[in-house]
């Protein structure tokens, strides 16, 4: 057997290098703007409190997958990381500074005592922000970016339509339903009450928003979801859609349940990841639809095998930490813990 | 009044990376001092030592979180409004980015949690050896991210193909021309920026008479490393003019104001002050002194160097910005090697750590402990300004570089962020202020994670000091301060 010549493999193992940051940042900082989301619906600031410590010792590192996400997509895929960010520019830093914004207030909280209140708000709306930008730039991705001798020819607010409006408050409802899952598996006693409340209809929501966004995909100009349709393909990719539906069944029934308090959380995880999945197969090869596949967006094999050096050596450590420090975390977080 | 797309972006480009910039700066200094500080702990168990370790810990923690924070803008910036400039030159930097990028993500993933949380967890030695490693760390993102830099200036290594850079020799590329020179004259910078806080913290200290045992002995630390480094810097700085004039000699032409050739013989003069004008081609109200220019940079009395008008108008960075700037380095520079030499021999004649003897001496620190990043800011602003009309130079022009994002939406956006950041960064520098005023505490216990709340990957958490309630009461003082009282 002859492997493939790098030109080919690289451009694919950086491919699957930035969905899996993308992924890690999704799921690991998803549940964190959910807590902000649900802010509003802490009964006190005792509750609030309750809410983020639950998040206060493994959230902020989550931000750095998102930097790593920048850095790599320019050393690897330049032409997608100038099209993407630039076509987009007011969505992506509406994002940043969300970003920002959220993570200071999320520390100086925890330090204000008059401004508490103040700080709490700041969370809140950064939270919302970020969340419901990062669906806008889904959107307009799924959505298809027009190109004219590679160049974007959308505009200013080319990114702003029905569908990447609708991805908007999918991504926010997907995560507010991670963040209430999250809390079930986290606390006890009335924010886990709260928490359980608002799961089942949170779960409705995500389920209806799936539903609405993946009708709407045949009918896109990008055509992402044709493919799903051509030849034999659609044999192996039904089981996601019936995934989709088993999780979505299971995650209902799981919510109310007292001795499984992990199960609502992990089956919410489970739907992200089959969405990201369910999308991921509908682009390939595409890294922008309509048009542009990761061969075409690809910096040339000296570039991309260098920055690949620096990754394959400190990626695993990095890793390694991350699970190390998750589970040295792990339990219940009392209402009193936190802050003092 | 229409927006230009171009100048919005390079305005809102600089004020991020500004901002961004005196965090980063900052840190670089105070791990090395901090690595120091542990250093001395544990070879002359003065408990003193171990309280300034501390204290300045929670103050390198709240830095390093707003730089980490600052930064999340910075690795996107080059895509939403630089794209032309991402996309031909990506190949090249986009790798030395992800180094940097890898580096700072490593470090704080293993060797800063240690250092921050692990006091009371690991033993001293490993955790000294946590605080070398973060020291490391800090200059190895330097490293990287001045390599980057450099090569956008002095680009070297590379090829052209359909336009767009790639990378023929990667060594060469990291080790560009300007590199060494840049990678000096910035870590002395940060070096003695952070010497500066400390100096100037504890010159505040004794003039109110707090803290006076850590303070002297902070002020004599300062003083000495003042006193090598900042000579030292002076001559690093030198060195990487000379090394710009070889490079970009018009950067070096608009920093003296220099427009064009005297007579023969005549050499370039020193302009210690004008007004250029950069339509008419001259310098007005200026005062020069002659001969001097050409002594600092090409070492005889009559060389010469490139004036401005020796390149069309089009290819000449703003003559003024990067005039004045360099004055104000230059101008910050000569005032710390004054201050450092006139404490030096105070502190010979045994007069400088006393409050009311060396009141003008300790006064100076005082104003001087932010000038540091005011020279910081100054020096990139004639290194990033004189590049201009390029973003890569002689190659890639800034006006060539910039997205077709539209005047209002980048109006929009710096708009936004300037809100944004000064609410943000102000908090935070409010927050670093009230932990300076608070000071050193004696046998403080070193922070801990607190079964999991507290985490290395928020450096934030560290300090427990309120944000905006009134200072706690301060024991340091009353125990160090009680011989003055």
């Amino acid at each position: 057997m002859t492997l493939p010549p790098t030109e080919t493999w690289l451009p694919v193992a950086w491919y699957a290098v930035i969905a899996f940051g993308v992924m890690m940042y999704v799921l690991l900082d998803g549940f964190v703007l959910g807590l902000g989301i649900l802010a509003p619906f802490a009964e006190d600031e005792d509750q609030l409190d309750h809410m983020m410590n639950t998040a206060a010792p493994i959230w902020d590192g989550n931000e750095t997958w998102l930097v790593l996400g920048g850095a790599g997509l320019l050393a690897a895929f330049p032409k997608v990381y100038a099209l993407v960010l630039s076509a987009l520019y007011l969505p992506v830093l509406l994002m940043l500074i969300a970003l920002v914004f959220r993570g200071v207030a999320f520390e100086f909280r925890f330090k204000a005592k008059t401004l508490r209140r103040a700080w709490g708000i700041a969370f809140w709306l950064g939270s919302v922000f970020a969340a419901f930008a990062q669906g806008v730039i889904l959107g307009a991705i799924v959505e298809g970016m027009p190109l004219q001798e590679g160049k974007y020819v959308g505009g200013a607010f080319g990114w702003f339509s029905p569908f990447s409006m609708l991805t908007g408050l999918s991504v926010m409802s997907g995560y507010a339903l991670l963040g209430a899952t999250w809390l079930i598996l986290k606390t006890d006693g009335g924010t886990q009450r709260v928490a359980r409340t608002l799961a089942r209809p949170l779960t409705l929501n995500v389920f209806g928003f799936i539903g609405l966004v993946s009708a709407w995909l045949p009918f896109l100009d990008s055509r992402i979801m044709a493919r799903w349709f051509e030849g034999g393909r659609f044999l192996w990719l039904f089981p996601v859609p019936l995934l989709v539906l088993a999780v979505t069944w299971a995650l209902w029934r799981a919510v109310p349940r007292g001795d499984r308090e992990a199960r609502p959380f992990v089956l919410s995880l489970c739907l992200f990841l089959l969405g990201f999945v369910g999308l991921l197969l509908g682009m390939w090869p595409n890294i922008v639809p309509p048009s542009m596949t990761i061969w075409d967006a690809a910096a040339p094999p000296e570039t991309q095998g260098f920055a690949l050096a620096g990754l394959v050596v400190l990626l695993p450590a990095i890793l390694g930490y991350t699970w190390w420090s998750y589970s040295v975390f792990k339990g219940k977080v009392a209402a009193d813990a936190g802050y003092h | 009044m229409s927006l230009d797309p171009l100048l919005l972006s390079r305005i809102q480009f600089g004020f991020v990376i500004s901002f961004h910039i005196l965090f980063p700066a900052f840190t670089i200094g105070l791990a090395s001092w901090l690595a120091f500080l542990e250093w001395r702990w544990l070879r002359t168990r003065d408990a003193l030592w171990r309280d300034l370790y501390v204290f300045w810990m929670k103050i390198f923690a709240v830095s390093f979180g707003m730089g980490v924070v600052s930064g999340i803008v910075m690795s996107f910036q080059f895509g939403t409004n630089w794209s032309v400039l991402s996309e031909k030159a990506g190949n090249v930097i986009g790798p030395l980015l992800s180094y940097e990028v890898l580096t700072a993500f490593f470090m704080e993933a293993t060797f800063l949690g240690v250092m921050l949380f692990g006091m009371k967890r690991v033993s001293e030695k490993l955790h000294f050896f946590a605080t070398c490693m973060v020291a490391l760390g800090t200059l190895i993102s330097t490293f990287w991210i001045t390599s980057a830099n450099s090569w956008m200036q002095t680009p070297a290594g590379y090829e052209i193909v359909d336009g767009v850079f790639r990378a023929s020799d990667w060594w060469a590329v990291i080790f560009n021309p300007s590199f060494p020179y840049r990678l000096t004259h910035m870590v002395l910078a940060a070096f003695l920026t952070t010497c500066f806080v400390i100096g100037g913290v504890s010159a505040t200290y004794l003039l109110r008479g707090r803290h006076i045992e850590a303070a002297t002995r902070m002020l004599k630390l300062s003083v000495a490393f003042g006193a090598v480094v900042v000579p030292l810097q002076i001559f690093a700085g030198d060195l990487h003019g000379l090394n710009t004039l070889e490079h970009q000699p018009m950067k070096i032409a608009a920093m003296e104001g220099h427009w064009r050739d005297g007579a023969p013989g005549e050499g370039v003069p020193l302009v210690a002050f004008a007004i250029p004008n950069q339509a008419a081609e001259r310098n007005d109200y200026a005062i020069e002194i002659p001969r001097v220019a050409s002594l600092i940079l090409t070492h005889s009395l009559d060389g010469t160097i490139p004036p401005l008008t020796s390149v069309p108008a089009d290819q000449r960075p703003p003559v003024a910005p990067v005039f004045f700037a360099f004055r104000i380095m230059v101008g910050i520079g000569m005032a710390m090697l004054v201050l450092v030499l006139l404490s030096a021999w105070m502190w010979k004649r045994g007069r400088l750590f006393d409050a009311t003897r060396a009141r003008w001496v300790l006064r100076g620190w005082r104003a001087m402990t932010l000038s540091g990043f005011v020279a910081i800011l100054a020096g990139w602003y004639v290194t990033e300004i004189g590049r201009q009309p390029y973003t890569v130079y002689g190659l890639l022009r800034t006006a060539d570089s910039n997205s077709a994002v539209s005047g209002a939406a980048v109006a929009f956006s710096l708009a936004v962020f300037a809100v944004v950041y000064v609410c943000v960064f102000g908090a935070g520098i409010w927050y670093l202020l009230k932990l300076v005023r608070k000071g050193p505490q004696a046998h403080e216990t070193p922070p801990d994670t607190d079964d999991g709340e507290k985490t290395p990957a928020r450096p934030l958490s560290l300090p427990d000091e309120t944000l905006d309630a009134p200072v706690a009461s301060n024991s340091h003082a009353a125990t160090t301060a009680g011989g003055a009282t």
